[in-house]
């Protein structure tokens, strides 16, 4: 039977990482797909999953009284959105809609805590990965907040 | 040197707080620029400012300047209709290296109103569009409703041999595209690094970061250029206002290769 090995491998997070860790992160993925305008979690439910994204693009909202849902940002092809499985309580801190026809593999997040528990190796390979991408988002995030392109006036 | 009085032909609102303005050349010549350089704008009795040209230097009939309200001048153009005249000193300062970068790829890197500047280039590039590589636009702005040239934006895109990109850095509303710093769109940008030249406008901050992912894409440092923003005053490099270091930005800039002022963008200082 064919598995989501070789999809997972050509995707820029799993990019150069040994067979037998993806073969162990295949077992709990699985292939999604969310129509446009689909929410995929919202705020303050439990993180079951993180999402590497295959096509389409996904708005990360914040919902602000008197204003509605503001996006913080999006993530689309080869991005991954979703790290709320990582600390707990396991919970999402944004709502994440699909903005588009989005199909993505997801990885189921009880799954992958335990095979990272069970193998210490593999846990550190993926918060190598995660730890990167985290600090290109500070990154960008303090950008954001200097507000950059406002008026000095 | 004398202001010549234009014409204004028209005046569009592009943002909240940024319009368009079209004025007549009144030379027979018409009006002839090179991409990237500025005029000194003057309202009698206020004052002058230098904006950046941001119309088609294909097109020497007009001068169009793209102007943010921020002071008392700016305010002073923004007021003037149709027929009303104005001052112009120009055009000044050092270009895009557009003719350099024939043959090569091109990315665009454009902040906010730093897009106004920029885009007398593209004009440029697509009325010859067969000399270069991919062409890339990448574009950040503040919100959906901050976007300048959101028609010819929408148009370009339309385009086959054009790679548009804008993001925001948030959205409300029914805003669909991107969103997050124009750095971000970078990664995703497809060029070849080694024979592209980009060429950033913005603010310092954003157009410091552009460089660094530029770089860390593979473009070689002297593909690099940036236009600088400082207190420009005479426009022809005498009162030292616009001073960055050994550069006086009015006449050996705005546009310069990164190369040149690298050392000069860390010191505080200047």
């Amino acid at each position: 039977m064919e598995t989501l090995q070789p999809i997972l491998a050509e995707h820029p997070f799993f990019q150069k990482l040994e067979p037998e860790y993806l073969a162990l992160i295949t077992g709990c993925a699985s292939n999604v797909k969310f129509d446009a305008g689909t929410y995929i979690f919202r705020e303050g439910e439990e993180a079951h999953h993180f999402y590497l994204i295959r096509q389409g693009k996904v708005g990360l909202e914040i919902f602000i009284p008197e204003l509605g849902p503001v996006t913080v940002q999006t993530a689309g092809e080869g991005e991954l959105i979703g790290w709320s499985w990582l600390v707990p309580p396991y919970e999402w801190h944004f709502d994440g809609q699909a903005l588009e026809l989005t199909r993505a593999i997801a990885l189921n997040a009880k799954c992958l805590r335990q095979k990272c528990e069970a193998d210490h190796d593999l846990g550190y390979q993926l918060l190598k990965r995660f730890v990167t991408i985290m600090e290109q988002r500070l990154q960008a995030t303090r950008l954001q907040l200097l507000d950059l392109y406002g008026s000095r006036t | 040197m004398v202001p010549v009085p234009c014409r204004v032909m028209r005046t569009y609102q592009e943002t909240g707080d940024t319009f368009t303005l079209e004025l007549e050349s009144l030379s027979q010549d018409g009006f002839s620029f090179r991409p990237g350089q500025f005029n000194m704008l003057y309202i009698h009795g206020v004052g002058e400012v230098p904006i950046s040209i941001s119309g088609d230097p294909h097109k020497p009939e007009s001068v169009v300047h793209t102007v943010r309200v921020v002071g008392i001048v700016t305010w002073g153009i923004k007021k003037l209709r149709r027929r009303d005249f104005l001052g112009i000193r120009g055009p000044f300062g050092t270009p895009w290296p557009v003719d350099l970068a024939e043959g090569n790829d091109v990315v665009i890197v454009a902040g906010g109103i730093g897009l106004a500047p920029l885009r007398p280039a593209i004009y440029d590039i697509l009325a010859r569009r067969e000399k270069f590589g991919k062409f890339v636009l990448l574009y950040g702005t503040r919100g959906p409703s901050d976007i300048l040239y959101f028609r010819q934006l929408e148009d370009w895109r339309a385009r086959f041999d054009f790679d548009l990109h804008v993001t925001v850095d948030r959205a409300f509303g029914p805003w669909k595209g991107n969103v997050g710093v124009v750095t971000t769109l970078i990664p995703k940008a497809h060029f070849d690094p080694v024979n592209t030249v980009a060429l950033i406008c913005g603010p310092e901050v954003m157009m410091r970061f552009t460089i660094l992912e530029l770089l860390k894409k593979g473009i070689p440092e002297d593909k690099i250029f940036i236009s600088m923003e400082r207190n420009m005053k005479c426009g022809i490099g005498l009162c030292g206002h616009c001073q960055f270091g050994p550069h006086i930005v009015c006449r050996d800039g705005p546009v310069f290769p990164y190369s040149a002022v690298r050392h000069l963008l860390g010191i505080r200082e200047i």
